[in-house]
């Protein structure tokens, strides 16, 4: 033990706080297996990812098969991921290095904005803007639809993947573009060939944070997506993994099978962004070792 | 033997701003020899490097004034084009500064950039730089593994090789030995003058040893001015200027 009492608080304090974040994990984690797992139990594994119907509120014949909430998840945030992912980048590398200052301190605070915006703010302004644009310019009886979903997710992950990815391009050594300029490579190809690979492993965190984000994301795109639970097409109405227990949980009674389905679709949810993490990692330490 | 000046600076200004760093520089360099610049902490000695590669360009504000020329040609003319400039004049900086990549690709780096292609030619580039940076033996069973596993001593020989890739005329080494202990600084000042003859070499350094030990020229900067320069190993036995010779003499610096 230390001879400072002070000293000895406040180390036991830290570790306190510390360990405070792994406990929430831990038992959100646990819960959501706990409660998660009866209903998949009783659905069976296939049945639960693999059945294409989902009704569970049908009181005479309950359908759990989440196949198609899973669907437009994926699609969902694979399409917000292609469309804000390089949009973001390319922000970040302009404001970390080719951007007049002037107009950095410009679009600098707008993304902080941005990234403030309340995702119910987002929905409206997707239902009252976006649904009629498409319902117009794609001739749609209504535009709840997936593509309408993927476009708000886009914009919303946007400050997350554009602030990570700028704050790793900023870190790259001064001194290691200069080496590359030294060598006659252009300014633009030093930021795709020197900055950005420097960056990597910062940008990869920029992104997972930004699928992260695609995939935990509900109230916006209840509010544009149509929200029935049809297998995914671009135009068509859709249901999220997020979406459909928002949805039902109101009205699930408690202890029914449909609530714990819900809470398995929770466990799924927490699953998948488990997943995108480790695939990312992984992507990025093969990056590393070929290069 | 006649010596062919390969850089000529005459009346050269060079402003930051309104800051003036330079001040009515005339300076011959000769072709293939070592030419020091020496002079206490801001002096211009590296702003005069600089300068001639154009990496001052960077600084917001940045301008020459007077004459810079590579070959009888204007650095800072308007029709000079920068990125030809900088493959025929390389640069090792004072950090070595490897990319986080292979070695192999760093060294491949510069001849990628400028369109060299093939397997086989890439390999004989990569292979002849180091070589010429006598890092070859040391590295030549893992030009697959990062560069930034190398120690400060080979890294700053691989960036030495980085630059010599893309086969340049002219290696401005700016502090290049100034972080490395005293056994690399040796090996390094070993392959700075293995490389002359082949290569002009200029550099800044702030050991003044270092400078008698390895240039055939020395230049002393003082205050943005050039004070002095001339064969180094008169400029360091019979200064003819009373500054050259406090500063050598260690009265200031």
């Amino acid at each position: 033990m230390t001879r400072r009492p002070g000293e000895y608080a406040m180390k036991t304090l830290f570790l306190v706080c510390g360990l405070t974040a792994v406990a929430f994990v831990l038992l959100i984690t646990g819960y959501l297996v706990f409660s998660g797992l009866p209903a998949i139990r009783r659905v069976g594994v296939a049945g639960f990812l693999l059945g294409d119907t989902w009704d569970a509120a049908n009181p005479e014949d309950p359908r759990f098969g989440i196949l198609p909430l899973l669907l437009t998840t994926v699609y969902g945030a694979a399409g917000a991921t292609a469309a804000g992912v390089p949009l973001g980048f390319l922000t970040a590398l302009f404001l970390a290095k080719a951007a007049p200052p002037w107009l950095a301190r410009l679009v600098r605070p707008a993304v902080g904005v941005l990234a403030g915006i309340p995702s119910v703010v987002y929905g409206l302004v997707g239902m009252c803007v976006l649904l009629p644009l498409l319902r117009e310019r794609l001739d749609l009886p209504a535009g709840d639809s997936l593509l309408a979903a993927i476009l708000m997710l886009a914009v919303m992950i946007l400050p997350t993947v554009i602030s990570v990815s700028e704050a790793a391009l900023e870190a790259v050594p001064r001194e290691m573009e200069e080496a590359s300029l030294a060598l006659g490579a252009t300014p633009v190809e030093t930021y795709f060939r020197v900055t950005a690979p420097a960056a990597s492993s910062g940008v990869a965190a920029a992104v997972a944070l930004g699928v992260g984000r695609a995939i935990g994301e509900a109230m916006a795109i209840l509010m544009v997506a149509g929200n029935v639970a049809n297998m995914p097409s671009l135009l068509g109405s859709v249901r999220f993994l997020t979406t459909g227990i928002a949805m039902e949980l109101a009205y699930a009674p408690a202890g029914s099978l449909q609530q714990q389905a819900l809470l398995s679709i929770g466990l799924v949810l927490l699953l998948f962004v488990l997943l995108v993490n480790v695939l990312l990692s992984l992507a990025l330490k093969r990056g590393k070792e070929g290069g | 033997m006649a010596e062919r000046i390969i850089l000529s600076a005459r009346e050269l200004d060079f402003y930051y701003g309104h800051t003036q760093a330079l001040r009515h520089i005339s300076l011959d360099i000769p072709a293939n020899q070592v030419t020091a610049l020496i002079g206490p902490s801001g002096c211009g000695k590296t702003t005069f490097l600089r300068a001639i590669n154009r990496m001052n360009d960077l600084v917001a504000g940045a301008r020459a004034k007077g004459s810079l020329a590579f070959h009888g040609r204007e650095i800072y003319s308007p029709d000079q084009d920068v990125i030809d400039l900088r493959r025929r004049i390389g640069m090792v900086f004072q950090r070595p500064n490897p990319f986080p990549m292979s070695i192999y690709d760093n060294v491949a780096y510069g001849p990628r950039t400028h369109g060299v292609r093939g397997r086989e030619r890439l390999d004989g580039v990569v292979e002849q730089a180091l070589r010429a940076a006598a890092i070859w033996d040391e590295v030549k069973d893992r030009l697959k593994r990062s560069a930034l596993g190398l120690s400060g001593g080979q890294q700053q020989r691989l960036c030495i090789a980085r630059a010599l890739a893309v086969e340049p005329e002219v290696l401005l080494l700016d502090e290049a030995t100034s972080a490395l202990d005293p056994i690399s600084t040796a090996r390094v000042e070993e392959l700075i003058a293995s490389l002359q003859g082949q290569y002009t070499i200029v550099m800044v350094t702030h050991n003044m040893q270092q400078a008698a030990r390895v240039s055939g020229r020395t230049a002393f900067f003082l205050g943005g001015e050039l004070v002095e320069a001339g064969r180094t190993e008169r400029l360091f036995s019979m200064p003819r200027d009373k500054r050259t010779e406090g500063y050598l003499t260690g009265q200031f610096g």
